[in-house]
């Protein structure tokens, strides 16, 4: 049986604003899905509340894992069901190695089971695999022994996250962003690499706001939200006319939405400004 | 040596005092010097808050009259030392509640001149070589009380000796245990000119919930050339009150790396003090201090150039659990011709949940005009993106915490270049971190 990823009718809040506003969206183990739409229009909420960020109040509506709903489950729970996470954003751990780090992380997820405390997988053969992953990912393994984040350039930072991608092996992985930072010779070996590492095995949710990450995966399904609402759902060539066209027709198209994203657009510059 | 000495319910007053050195048959000037200390002891009054150095720190449920000196209860048992674990030792020195209980040393060793004793015996055995440095330079007896009670009592502790040149290559272990009674160790450590050692001195108790005192004294004594790394490990019973002047003097082009890990004990109060007396010294102090429960520690820290050209570099790093409390007092003191002074210090703090409180407290005195002194000090709070981000890999909450306490501590494990004690340290604060919300 194919694995599937559901999200039905989610209504998202943070501190009693709506950002999410009804979202459905299917997600077949295999398929690659483009999630596009303008800015603040909720597209990492998204992706970190089906990772289970605890600052996003899901108010309505449900995420289901091969039927069973993922709301009760902690981040570490989705995880190691095989949930993945590619940050728009990644944070910074000073003085953990990307090496430790991932070596915990791979064992966590591989071993479901494991309790803490529990043996990591051994170092040898984790070390062999790490290293052939960052071959073909062209990263000098020194990387590794740097602190997760901390000081990474944002090239970095998007390669560093395509590692872990490699290394855990996901069911479905939400890529936010994944190819922004990169120069232009990083992106297409980043979009081949996701090409090889996940197309065939995995379900892939692209956000992105470029097109050669796409050129390389072509998506079985493009959506646009806008608004916090999924308003069109088309096949690779929605995704071709908004690159070259951008989002003039859809806003026109759903007043609504857009109104809805134009204050939420407002919010984010206020915020913005409030925390420069 | 005679290791059945017994000072059982000795209280410490003047007659206590009389009936102790009763049972020492130490030389006359050392039962003088207690006398005298005693003496200083009477004179003083406890510290009280309105002290500058005793602001945060409440002494009023210390009551000296509740302990007594002697009778030991339960041993540490031996294989409790984290520091000595794996490690191959050159000489151990072993006390429980003040009472020697084990010596040894590498002959190869003992045959160069080098003397690792208890500091008792070696005040009988080599009454001379103690009497020249015990005390005179790194140990004021009038500072307070708590310095003129561990001159009058003190009893437990090491004498290390490394003559001229000699480099003691593998670790000497001190191992200072409190079983519920009091441990007054005085540890004095003497690197004549070029000699170099690694001393690892290590506090325990045999449960968690031990009680007890102690009021210890450290004096290293860093000769010109010479290269000493001193490792303090404090993980008292929980119910222990901790008070210690320790103090370095490191001389000519010599080092000293000192590390600290503070754990244990309810209440610790700890005068930490390097002078560096001669051009080129060099100072580093590593400080790794876990609390939880209603721990109490403080550290007051006087880094002193009282010579030009030398370096000192302290960095402090807490992490704190429940309502537990740190203060880090520090001081950059530059005399006025100490030019070229190199000082660097900074105390880092991670609170672990809403009630832990860091105070901080950085300071200079600065009287030489060309030098470079800097100081920084940081408190904030675990963020949880970081543990969202974790925990997103796979990483339980509790997992998560702990990897992100470790890394805050890494800066500090870098610097220390033994592996065995930072693995120790590692492994130490692993075990303690808990899930919190
Ligand atoms: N933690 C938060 N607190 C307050 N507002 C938030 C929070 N997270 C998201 N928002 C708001 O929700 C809206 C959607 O944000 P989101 O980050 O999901 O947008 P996006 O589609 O990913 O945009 P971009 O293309 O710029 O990355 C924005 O208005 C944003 O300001
Ligand atoms: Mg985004």
């Amino acid at each position: 049986m194919t694995d599937v990823l559901e999200i039905r009718d989610l209504h998202v809040s943070v501190e009693g604003t709506e950002i999410l506003r009804g979202v459905n969206l299917t997600l077949k183990r295999g398929e690659t899905h483009a999630l596009m739409g303008p800015n603040g229009s909720g597209k990492s909420t998204l992706g970190l509340v089906i990772m289970g960020h605890p600052g996003y109040e899901v108010t309505s509506g449900d995420m289901l894992l091969n039927g069973e709903s993922l709301l009760e489950l902690g981040p570490d729970e989705r995880a190691r069901r095989g949930l993945f996470l590619a940050f728009q954003r990644p944070v910074a751990i000073p003085g953990v190695r990307l090496a430790d780090f991932l070596r915990h992380a791979t064992t966590n997820v591989r071993s479901p089971e494991r309790k803490e405390g529990e043996e990591l997988m051994p170092m040898r053969e984790f070390r062999a695999e790490l290293r052939e992953k960052m071959g073909e990912l062209k990263m000098d393994t020194e990387f590794a022994r740097r602190y997760v984040n901390d000081g990474f350039s944002g090239g970095e930072m998007k390669r560093a996250e395509i590692l872990q991608l490699a290394m855990l092996q996901p069911k479905f992985a939400v890529l936010d962003e994944t190819d922004s930072g990169l120069d232009a010779d990083a992106v297409r070996l980043a979009s081949r690499s996701i090409a090889d590492i996940g197309r065939e095995k995995m379900g892939l949710l692209i956000i992105t706001h470029h097109d050669k990450l796409l050129e390389h995966n072509p998506p079985d399904f493009t959506h646009v939200i806008l608004g916090g609402r999924i308003v069109e759902t088309g096949g690779v060539e929605l995704a071709q006319e908004l690159h070259s066209r951008g989002y003039e027709r859809i806003r026109r198209e759903h007043p609504d939405a857009n109104e809805a994203n134009r204050s939420m657009e407002e919010a984010e510059s206020g915020q913005a400004i409030g925390s420069a | 040596m005679d290791m059945s000495t017994t000072t059982a319910g000795i209280s410490f007053d003047a007659a206590g005092l009389e009936r102790f050195i009763e049972t020492r048959g130490e030389p006359a000037a050392v039962s003088q010097a207690r006398r005298e200390a005693w003496a200083a002891f009477e004179a003083m009054e406890w510290p009280d808050r309105r002290q500058e150095d005793w602001i945060r720190t409440d002494l009023r449920l210390f009551h000296l009259d509740r302990f007594q000196l002697g009778a030991s209860g339960e041993q540490v048992p031996s294989d409790a030392s984290v520091l000595s674990t794996g490690v191959d030792l050159g000489g151990q020195v072993r006390s429980i509640d003040g009472h020697g209980v084990a010596a040894t040393l590498d002959p190869a060793l003992a045959a160069k001149g080098v003397i690792y004793l208890p500091l008792e015996q070696a005040v009988v055995e080599h009454p001379e070589l103690v009497a020249k440095y015990f005390q005179q330079q790194a140990f004021d007896v009038g500072r307070d009380r708590f310095a003129a009670l561990h001159a009058a009592f003190w009893t437990g502790g090491a004498f290390l000796y490394v003559p001229r040149g000699v480099v003691v290559e593998r670790p000497l272990h001190l191992l200072s245990g409190i079983s519920g009674g009091c441990d007054l160790s005085h540890t004095l450590v003497v690197l004549e000119p070029g000699a170099e050692a690694t001393v690892l001195a290590e506090y325990l108790s045999p449960t968690l919930e031990a009680s007890g005192l102690h009021c210890g004294g450290i004096e290293l004594l860093v000769g010109a050339g010479a290269h000493l790394r001193f490792v303090n490990l404090q993980d008292w019973g929980r119910n222990v009150w901790h008070f210690a002047h320790q103090k370095a003097v490191v001389d000519r082009d010599a080092s000293l790396q000192w590390t600290i890990g503070a754990m244990g004990a309810r209440l610790a109060k700890v005068n930490q003090h390097v002078e560096l007396v001669g051009p080129g010294a060099n100072c580093q102090v590593n400080g790794v201090m876990f609390t939880e429960g209603r721990q109490h520690l403080a550290y007051h820290t006087l880094q002193h150039h009282a010579a030009p050209s030398c370096r000192s570099d302290f960095l402090y790093k807490a992490a704190l659990q429940d309502q537990s409390r740190t203060v880090w007092q520090g001081m950059i003191k530059v005399d006025q011709g100490a030019q070229k002074t190199d000082g660097y210090q900074r105390n880092d703090n991670l609170l672990l949940s809403e009630q832990a409180r860091a105070d901080s407290i950085p300071g200079l005195e600065i009287e030489a005009d060309d030098v470079r002194c800097t100081h920084g000090s940081t408190s904030g709070r675990v963020d949880e993106e970081l543990i969202f981000y974790a925990r997103s890999r796979g990483f339980t909450r509790r997992e998560a915490i702990r990897a992100i306490v470790i890394g805050f501590f890494q800066q500090v494990f870098d610097r220390i270049t033994i592996e065995s004690v930072r693995e120790a340290l590692g492994e130490s604060i692993a075990r303690r971190v808990r899930e919190f919300h």
